[in-house]
């Protein structure tokens, strides 16, 4: 109920930011947040919106888990086997800072300018941060878990289910709760281009069209998007990692 | 039988070589107790390491006859905080791939026995210090050992605590006939725990002396005055290696 409340406080609170900055400024570039909500709300009814948010949400999503299913896995066996981590780890170092966003022209070479360029943009760009994390949570299990382990008469892979896994898990969802932002952020870049559906459309071509309603629009839907995915995730944390919530 | 030759064992690194146990020598019978004592940085948890098969020694042997299943109970007690009690307990029976009603039937029986009723369903991280020593027991137990290796499993516990658990070790052992190599940094603990007490000295860890002590074995030990008079020859052994470290 706490929680409830104070997101209901922190939404009110920036509503009234925006009111007062939309006054304050008094310009087309601001819409006031009444204006922007109603047309939400219009857009919504008329379920335009609804189907935009559903592409956004997909594109987003599927290059989440696209990620997730091979980051953790190699972020895992990199972190936890030393010679695997020591060969590896130059090679992340020397990727991980590239501006993956200017790969746009050689993805679009290899997967066209449809759906999966896209997805894979986003996948690319989350996967290294999903990858450096659940690797440096992986090297950092403590010892004495896996003589536990040893003394238990484990195999490598029992190791890998009943520990390095459940180990990192906490830190793979903060990975995760981090690239939902990364997400929705590359959101409005992928859908700049070669598409006339989801949510970065609408704000770039409301933008193009000088309707800065339908922007707000476009942004606050975004902004839904992303805080449903916390939403979830939140749950999902509290379900798997039962053991990190409680004193 | 454990039955330990002349073995050393030491550390090494890029730069330096550090010896940490010389020219080891002893044996445990079945079905008695051993104390391994001795002051900070002796190598007491290496040999315990080298007795369970967690390490192997540079140079000697550790043979122990039968090949008999072991338990082993690391300092801090090697609970794993994203498992309940339940899971904890019996994992090693799930890692060997006993059958699943066998496994729930042995936790049930040893959660019962170890006074942890009720708490099945509870993490690690909600139990006070003894009930963690317990279900680490328990974990140990599971697996019906032969032998029962334990690494400092009181030191973290407060006074009263620690008599009843050495009291339920004491039963364990009695009752189940078991082998109990036990490391420690308690006099008290150790002549009342070990039928053989094995005085290592400071670094390199060398054998002091080995003293046979009996009269283990009975709760009444505590009050009679062969256990004040062992404590007090341990307690002049260890106090002139503590003198020799401090020189």
């Amino acid at each position: 109920m706490g929680r409830k409340r104070d997101i209901i406080i922190a939404a009110l609170v920036l509503l009234g930011l925006w009111e007062a900055l939309s006054l304050l400024l008094n310009s087309m570039a601001l819409p006031e947040p009444w204006v922007v909500l109603a047309d939400v709300v219009a857009k919504t009814a008329d379920g335009s919106l609804l189907d935009d948010l559903l592409v956004s949400c997909l594109r987003a999503l599927l290059g989440i888990f696209l990620a997730l299913i091979t980051a953790v896995p190699l972020g895992l066996v990199i972190g936890a086997e030393e010679p695997l981590r020591r060969r590896l780890s130059p090679f992340i170092y020397l990727l991980y800072p590239i501006p993956h966003v200017v790969l746009l022209p050689l993805i679009i070479i290899l997967f066209g300018i449809g759906n999966f360029s896209k997805i894979f943009l986003i996948a690319l760009i989350v996967f290294f941060q999903i990858l450096v994390t659940t690797r440096d949570a992986a090297r950092n299990i403590h010892q004495n878990y896996y003589y536990s382990m040893q003394t238990l008469g484990a195999s490598r892979l029992q190791v890998y289910v009943h520990v390095i896994l459940p180990a990192c898990l906490p830190k793979i969802l903060t990975a995760m709760r981090i690239s939902i932002g990364t997400a929705v952020a590359i959101l409005f870049f992928v859908e700049s281009f070669a598409t006339t559906r989801g949510l970065g459309y609408i704000i770039m071509d409301s933008w193009g069209r000088a309707d800065y309603t339908a922007l707000y629009s476009g942004i606050f839907a975004m902004a839904l998007l992303g805080f449903g995915l916390y939403l979830i995730l939140d749950r999902l944390e509290r379900k798997v990692c039962r053991w990190t919530q409680l004193d | 039988m454990i039955d330990v030759r002349s073995a050393n064992l030491s550390f090494k690194n890029d730069h330096s070589v550090h010896q940490v146990l010389a020219d080891i020598s002893f044996q445990v019978e079945a079905n008695s107790t051993c104390a391994i004592i001795g002051p900070s940085g002796s190598g007491k948890t290496s040999l315990l390491f080298l007795l369970a098969g967690l390490r192997e020694p540079d140079s000697g042997t550790i043979s122990i006859s039968g090949a008999p299943e072991t338990g082993t109970i690391l300092q801090n007690f090697g609970l794993f905080p994203w498992k309940t009690v339940s899971q904890n307990i019996g994992l090693g029976l799930l890692l060997k791939k006993v059958r699943k009603e066998i496994v729930e039937k042995r936790t049930a029986e040893l959660i019962r026995e170890m006074g942890l009723s009720g708490f099945g369903d509870h993490y690690p991280v909600q139990l006070s210090g003894g009930m963690q020593q317990r279900v680490a027991l328990a974990r140990a137990l599971a697996v019906e050992p032969e032998i029962l290796f334990m690494d400092e499993p009181l030191s973290s516990l407060d006074a009263l605590t620690r008599e009843r658990l050495q009291n339920l070790i004491l039963g364990i052992q009695q009752s189940r006939k078991i082998t109990i190599v036990l490391v420690t940094h308690s006099i008290e603990e150790a002549v009342f725990l070990g039928h053989k007490i094995i005085v290592l000295s400071r670094s390199p860890g060398r054998i002091l002396k080995i003293v046979n002590n009996p009269e283990a074995g009975s709760r009444e030990h505590r009050r009679q005055d062969i256990f004040f008079q062992r404590c007090k020859e341990l307690r002049f052994l260890l106090k002139e290696e503590y003198d020799g470290q401090e020189a």
